[in-house]
């Protein structure tokens, strides 16, 4: 009778991350010269697709109440491996993707094990394998360069029946056959108590290890599908340490933004999807606006802090103040 | 005397922490279709026993056979799967998945490798109806919940699994009468359907309600199992003492009658329904004890005094001055002078990392220190005084305190408080854990403090140390402060009569002990 008080009380960081979303960029859209057109919603997709993926793949990380630094760099190496292999005749450039793609759960499965088998706190981790993966990718491509199929890249981030951005179909196919799976899966709900209670996972004979290897092996995945898409963008391959660092923070940015208690336990993909597009159309809008570009990285600092605000409200009703700390 | 019927048995079970002997060769036999109690005091083995049955904790030697099959718990799954449920104190739900998905955790249902969602609301809503509490909806969030609605949740996802042996600990300590109630019918209704249970708690009234075998625990040995109701109240609570009593303590003062206002007093202090109108009062000289069982708001209270609770109702009083405390650092002031040993010294007690010198120093870094600036001489020699004065252990001021050892840890704690000179002396549990010989010598300081003018509230889970070192001891139940006993009152009987809420009249069954 009320199971949808239930539900919107378990959706509530999503929905507010959606409702930023739309404010931000109804607001960007009505003061676009333009207006909506397919061209301006295509571009806007374009961008936000690319650190929805990223933030997606912190959000498996974050849910274990573990935290993935080497995403950045994972997107990254991708990116530089996706520049060499996805080329050539339609054969090779699927064998190509799904190098990348083997590449990128690859370095998800080896931060798994290290934070799971090698019980290293998982920042500490990932500083170590992002480092690592950031160097390979320096070896394999010293200077930028580097080529692309361009036909798959072209209907990667163009439009569907010149209306639909293709990026947009593909980022709702990941939902379907990524999360969706893994959230209603056994696997995915052991990740979730993981993060939750470690200690009452393991008293209730939850599968808590396969639960965190499969959220970081999904996480280095879905990295490696930003790399694909990366190099879709810019039809090159690129060891920039630049672009490894603003995504990892960004992406951590965006998953609290999307309502994902960095305690582990809460939140969805989804709503950090949505806190990622909303982070980018923060962006945009100093571009509608005519603000210096200079002024975004602060004002996106403000719109963030005020967000996670919201949600530390609740630690004023704290009646024992050692919960402060726990 | 083992039936051919037993269902489980457990033979020469014995489990070491360290030197100390958790259980020694214990016994049990389960029977199914009966409700089984066990009984004994804090620490005397109940929890390992419960733990190495549940495949939480592997014991040290002896065997356990599951219906004439010899069987091993690798973990907590094992014991599962072999249809052997445990509740336990310490709840194992997880807080930020709802009602439903915590009682099917175990073994969801599946279609096509996803939970199916619909069978999994249909599994909860019966197990809810089960636990008798359909009144609970399946998809709120466990951490939404008070916590007798989760002990409830609790004991649902243990009937989901569809147990053999179902084992309660203490799974009522946090029920209201009406749940306890209804708890009680499933109960009942499950040993009629032929399941065995094991009910461990402390409320006498309870067990003898419920119970049809008892088994009495004492130092990690069963020491007698009966019928229940072959054995008075007080036969029981002799079967559960029955210790050797060390004279470790420092003779007692005669007690002193003192005119001036109590060093410190509260009046009808309450918070958050964990603490119900308390009053008491510490005065200068006294060392006054905190009995009861375990969790019976005793933590609260002290950290209530020592301004970490906030939205208490009724008065702290200084000197007979009312007083506001909102943190730690307003109670450790010089003109109110607390300090607190906390219970956890590994967590709230020391830096484990930090040295020697930077632990005993903490807590009085405004007294040595001169203009924000540390005066290190200073320091030096108040840290030498705290050595020699505790007698502590180290190989010197600049080691981690984390490579002594337990006893001379807790020693660098109470020295850390003590080189404030502190008025008023709260201690949680302060001896839990460490050896004989330093436990003498944190009762022969306490002496020695309060005879130099010092107010100190101590609680204790060990009732030989409240007989041996307190003048007055007030035991807790529920949040309330449930009898006083002075002087010669303090005994083993009193205590464990009073913690356990048994009767009003304390004093017959102690002269019934005694004839």
């Amino acid at each position: 009778m009320k199971d949808w008080r239930y539900w919107l009380a378990e959706q509530r960081g999503t929905l507010v991350a959606l409702a930023i979303f739309a404010l931000m960029f109804t607001i960007y859209i009505s003061n676009h010269p333009a207006g909506l057109t397919t061209n301006v919603a295509q571009t806007a997709a374009n961008k936000g697709t690319l650190l929805a993926l990223v933030a997606m793949a912190q959000t498996l990380v974050v849910i274990t109440a573990g935290i993935d630094l080497s995403v950045g760099a994972i997107l990254v190496l991708t990116n530089c491996i996706a520049s060499m292999v996805v080329t050539g005749n339609a054969f090779e450039t699927t064998l190509g993707v799904v190098f990348v793609l083997f590449v990128g759960a690859l370095c998800g499965a080896l931060n798994g094990l290290i934070v799971i088998y090698g019980r290293l706190q998982p920042i500490v981790a990932t500083i170590g394998t992002g480092a690592i993966f950031f160097g390979i990718a320096l070896i394999l491509r010293p200077l930028p360069g580097g080529t692309v199929n361009e036909t798959l890249a072209d209907a990667m981030t163009g439009k569907v029946f010149g209306i639909v951005p293709a990026s947009l179909l593909m980022l709702l196919a990941i939902v379907l056959v990524v999360w969706l799976p893994f959230c209603s899966s056994v696997i995915g709900r052991a990740a979730y108590a993981a993060g939750s209670s470690e200690t009452a996972a393991y008293m209730s004979g939850m599968p808590i290890r396969r639960g965190k290897f499969a959220a970081y092996t999904l996480g280095g995945l879905l990295a490696s599908i930003g790399g694909l898409f990366l190099t879709f963008f810019t039809y090159s391959g690129q060891a920039s340490s630049a672009t490894a660092s603003t995504y990892t923070l960004l992406s951590i940015a965006a998953v609290v933004l999307g309502g994902v208690s960095l305690f582990g336990g809460r939140g969805s993909a989804i709503g950090a999807i949505f806190g990622a597009f909303a982070f980018r159309a923060i962006g945009d809008l100093m571009f509608v606006f005519d603000f210096d570009a200079l002024w975004q990285p602060l004002f996106q600092g403000v719109i963030l802090l005020l967000a996670v605000s919201i949600g530390a409200l609740g630690l004023w009703r704290v009646r024992n103040r050692l919960e402060w700390f726990g | 005397m083992i039936g051919a019927e037993a269902l489980f048995r457990m033979e020469g079970i014995s489990k070491r922490y360290g030197g100390v002997r958790a259980l020694e060769k214990a016994e049990l036999v389960v029977e199914p279709g009966r409700i089984h109690a066990i009984l004994g005091e804090n620490g005397a083995g109940k929890s390992t026993l419960i733990k190495v049955m549940a495949g939480v904790v592997t014991p040290d030697e002896g065997r356990m056979v599951l219906k004439g099959d010899d069987v091993v718990f690798a973990g907590p799954a094992a014991a599962q799967k072999s249809g052997i449920a445990c509740i336990f104190q310490e709840l194992s739900l997880i807080p930020d998945l709802s009602v439903a998905d915590n009682i099917v955790i175990a073994d969801p249902p599946q279609r096509f490798g996803m939970i199916d969602r619909k069978a999994q609301r249909r599994l909860a809503e019966a197990a809810l109806d089960r636990a008798g509490a359909a009144d609970i909806h399946p998809a709120a969030l466990v951490k939404d919940l008070p916590l007798s609605r989760r002990q409830v949740v609790e004991i649902a996802k243990a009937l989901a699994r569809q147990p053999q042996i179902l084992i309660l600990d203490e799974a009522t300590s946090a029920l209201t009468a009406a749940d306890v109630a209804k708890v009680f019918q499933v109960l009942k209704r499950l040993r009629q359907d032929g399941m065995a249970l094991l009910y461990i708690s402390h409320r006498m009234n309870e067990i003898a309600e419920l119970a049809d075998t008892c088994t009495v625990f004492r130092n990690g040995r069963n020491v007698a199992t009966y019928a229940n109701g072959s054995k008075s109240n007080d036969e029981v609570v002799e079967m559960m003492i029955g210790r050797e009593y060390h004279n470790v303590f420092p003779p007692k003062p005669p007690a002193a009658v003192s005119d001036r206002a109590p060093a410190l007093a509260c009046r009808d202090l309450s918070w958050a329904g964990r603490l119900k109108d308390i009053s008491l009062s510490v005065a200068a000289g006294e060392v006054v004890g905190l009995g009861g069982l375990d969790g019976q708001g005793q933590r609260e209270l002290l950290l209530a005094f020592f301004g970490v609770l906030s939205g208490l109702s009724g008065e702290i009083l200084i000197d007979g001055k009312p007083v506001t405390l909102n943190s730690p650092a307003a109670a450790k002031r010089g003109e109110i002078g607390m300090a607190l040993i906390p219970e956890d010294r590994k967590t709230e007690g020391l830096m484990l990392p930090m040295s020697v010198r930077d632990n005993l120093s903490f807590a009085s870094l405004d007294l040595l220190s001169k203009a924000s600036v540390i005066d290190s001489a200073a320091e030096q020699r108040r840290n030498e005084d705290m050595l020699d004065l505790l007698a502590i252990k180290t190989a010197g001021l600049d080691i981690p305190v984390g490579a002594l050892s337990g006893g001379n840890q807790q020693k660098v704690v109470i020295a850390k408080w003590l080189m404030r000179r502190p008025r008023i002396i709260l201690l949680n549990d302060p001896t839990r854990g460490i050896d004989v010989g330093t436990k003498q010598e944190i009762y022969a300081l306490l002496r020695r403090l309060a005879a130099d003018g010092a107010a100190i509230l101590f609680y204790s889970t060990d009732y030989d140390e409240l007989i041996g070192c307190c003048d007055r001891v007030l035991v807790l139940y529920d949040g309330a402060v449930k009898r006083e006993l002075k002087g010669d009152e303090i005994s083993e009987h009193a205590l464990i009569s009073s913690a356990l809420n048994i009767t009003g009249n304390g004093h017959s069954l102690r002269e019934g002990a005694e004839a």
